[in-house]
């Protein structure tokens, strides 16, 4: 009984993307992007809310499964499994070989590190022209039909039956992880590195296998946009990604991966929704929700629920 | 040779914009232990009061220290406000929170202002150059330089030499033993906030040339400033004198001799210094 229990949130989750599918045939477009963002944030949710490790150039893997992805598709094979593959492993090789470095650091110096990488890679790509096509953006890719058997149409069906499936992978996979050896002790690391180290646990390696694992999966966000927007431009290493994906996470509530669900959710809806009748004063809202999130909702939006639940069962 | 003057002087007159800005939040962040992503916020504020006022007839000087009065005064209330429940948060939390009301600032300068360039004319007197025989100099690199000096003159008097200075050396050091000892060390923080806000604005308003105001100045100058206070050390004025000196000089003669390569130069700079003094140049050892 409590095994079906744990399984209502992803029969919901299932339930409303196919909803979704049906009650927006024309959003798909939109749709997608959301299903790509929230693969994305949870892999933030990974290192941040499972791992406590506070960084903010995650957009540093997402960018480089986009570009890996996109020259994949130019140059090698057209096919989307492989691209993501592909995507998936350039992810996990930025994040280890910076996670080396960054995982030694904490505090400030972690983050401002990890803007740094992001900063360089948009460089590099900035530079690397022949090959990226620099700030024009790299276009050309070309995607064959998944499996050889599903061609990408033009309306975004295929692209986001193939974004959720992909969705619904890693978040089944991070289940798997969360609850298993090394996801039980990266919990022990975020709650007391000094303590998980007192008794006897690498906490440098399993900081940065975790790093990795979170790399790899922005990889597949990345190259999942660069496959379905068949563009990867210099945006893809910005700044603002990283940042605005770390303020969805929080939005929704850190470390229980549904809270990456509903953080990106609510913060794409209204995005799109403000930006449609005022696309300056946005920025404002957006601002005001953070705020009211860090000062009234530490937890996020996911701990709303229990916290009216506490407030009513307490005035009574 | 030639060059090797040029990349001095503008080096050394970037990096005088870059400590300005950068002081106020090297010793917040050292005094409060917050993580404040919204200090470029108050150089656009007074960088946008120094342009509205300027643009609207008011000699260029009255309307630095109108601007940079005004900064301090918007200041406060925020600190008071805001900040003071920041500081019992999280690292996390803080970067959240400061993002917020990064966005908020610029959300409110657009709206008023539009987000096109916000330039602040300059006087006649900064606008030729200095003559020294062998080459030229602009008067505005100069004042920057001597602005900047005169800041950090100011500011090691202020800290070495009064009563203010001494109680926040106590807090800087260990901020609940300077509490027990009588000091008001939440009057200390609005001060000292309030201080780095209006130099904030000084550096915002000084530094238009080099670093244009517009709306998303926060956001695009961040990691700059926040690498300067990384890179010279948490809480310390010498440390954030020394690397945005530094930097500020790296930077100009990457932009002179590799241009291709600037940025590359100046991150990887940053992550090599770091790595290897992960608490920064003059840090004090707890981040």
């Amino acid at each position: 009984m409590k095994m079906l229990r744990s399984f209502i949130p992803d029969t919901l989750l299932i339930a409303l993307a196919v909803g979704a599918f049906f009650a927006f045939p024309y959003d798909l477009a939109f749709l997608t992007r959301i299903v790509i963002m929230m693969i994305f944030v949870l892999s933030i949710d990974l290192i941040l809310g499972l791992g406590g490790i506070v960084t903010l150039g995650q957009a540093a893997m997402y960018g480089t499964g986009a570009y890996a992805a996109g020259l994949f598709a130019v140059h090698v094979s057209n096919d989307p499994l492989l691209g993501l593959l592909a995507g998936m492993a350039a992810g996990a090789v930025i994040a280890l070989m910076s996670g080396l470095l960054l995982m030694r650091a904490g505090g400030l110096t972690l983050i401002m590190l990890s803007i740094a990488v992001a900063q360089v890679l948009a460089e590099i790509a900035n530079r690397a022209r022949d090959w990226t096509g620099g700030a024009d953006g790299m276009r050309g890719i070309r995607m064959g039909p998944i499996l050889g058997q599903w061609r990408f149409d033009f309306i975004g069906q295929t692209g986001y039956i193939y974004c959720v499936v992909v969705l619904f992978v890693v978040l089944f996979a991070l289940k798997g992880l969360k609850a298993s050896p090394l996801g039980l002790m990266a919990r022990g690391i975020h709650e007391s590195p000094a303590r998980m180290r007192a008794i006897g646990a690498p906490v440098y390696q399993r900081r940065l296998i975790l790093y990795t694992i979170g790399g790899a999966i922005a990889g597949i966000a990345g190259a999942l946009a660069a496959q379905i927007t068949q563009l990867v431009s210099l945006e893809v290493f910005s700044f603002t990604l990283s940042a605005e994906a770390v303020i969805m996470l929080i939005l929704g509530g850190a470390g229980r991966l549904y809270g990456a669900i509903l953080g990106v959710l609510i913060f794409m809806v209204v995005h799109h929704l403000a930006a449609s009748v005022d696309p300056i004063n946005w920025l404002f809202l957006i601002g005001l929700m953070v705020l009211l999130v860090v000062f009234f909702l530490p937890k996020g939006l996911l701990s709303l629920p229990p916290a009216l639940q506490r407030l009513i069962g307490g005035a009574r | 040779m030639t060059t090797l003057l040029s990349i001095l002087v503008d080096g050394i007159a970037y990096g005088m914009i870059l400590f300005m800005i950068s002081v106020g939040l090297s010793v917040t962040m050292g005094l409060m232990r917050v993580i404040n992503l919204a200090h470029g916020g108050f150089a656009l504020i007074g960088g946008a009061l120094a342009h509205a006022l300027v643009t609207h007839g008011v000699n260029y000087w009255a309307g630095m220290g109108l601007a940079v009065l005004g900064t301090m005064l918007i200041a406060l209330p925020m600190e008071r406000g805001l900040y003071a429940r920041i500081y019992r948060m999280g690292e996390l939390q803080q970067v959240l929170a400061t993002i917020g009301i990064a966005f908020m600032i610029i959300a409110t300068v657009n709206y008023t202002l539009g987000s096109t360039l916000l330039p602040i004319p300059t006087p006649e007197g900064l606008r030729g150059s200095l003559d020294l025989g062998f080459r030229t100099l602009p008067y505005h690199r100069v004042a920057v330089i001597v602005a900047g000096l005169l800041v950090t003159l100011f500011l090691y008097l202020l800290i070495e030499r009064t009563r203010f200075g001494i109680r926040l050396r106590a807090a800087v050091d260990h901020r609940a033993t300077a509490a027990t000892l009588g000091i008001n060390t939440g009057r200390i923080f609005a001060l000292t906030f309030m201080l780095g806000a209006g130099l904030a604005a000084l550096g915002g308003i000084l530094g238009a040339e080099l670093l244009p105001i517009e709306a998303y100045y926060p956001l695009r100058y961040m990691v700059l400033f926040l690498v300067v206070v990384a890179v010279g050390g948490m809480g310390s004025i010498t440390g954030s004198f020394v690397a945005a000196l530094g930097l500020g000089t790296l930077d100009t003669a990457s932009r002179y001799l590799a241009p291709e390569y600037g940025t590359i130069v100046f991150f990887v700079t940053m992550a090599v210094l770091l790595t290897l003094r992960p608490q920064g140049l003059l840090g004090k050892g707890r981040a």
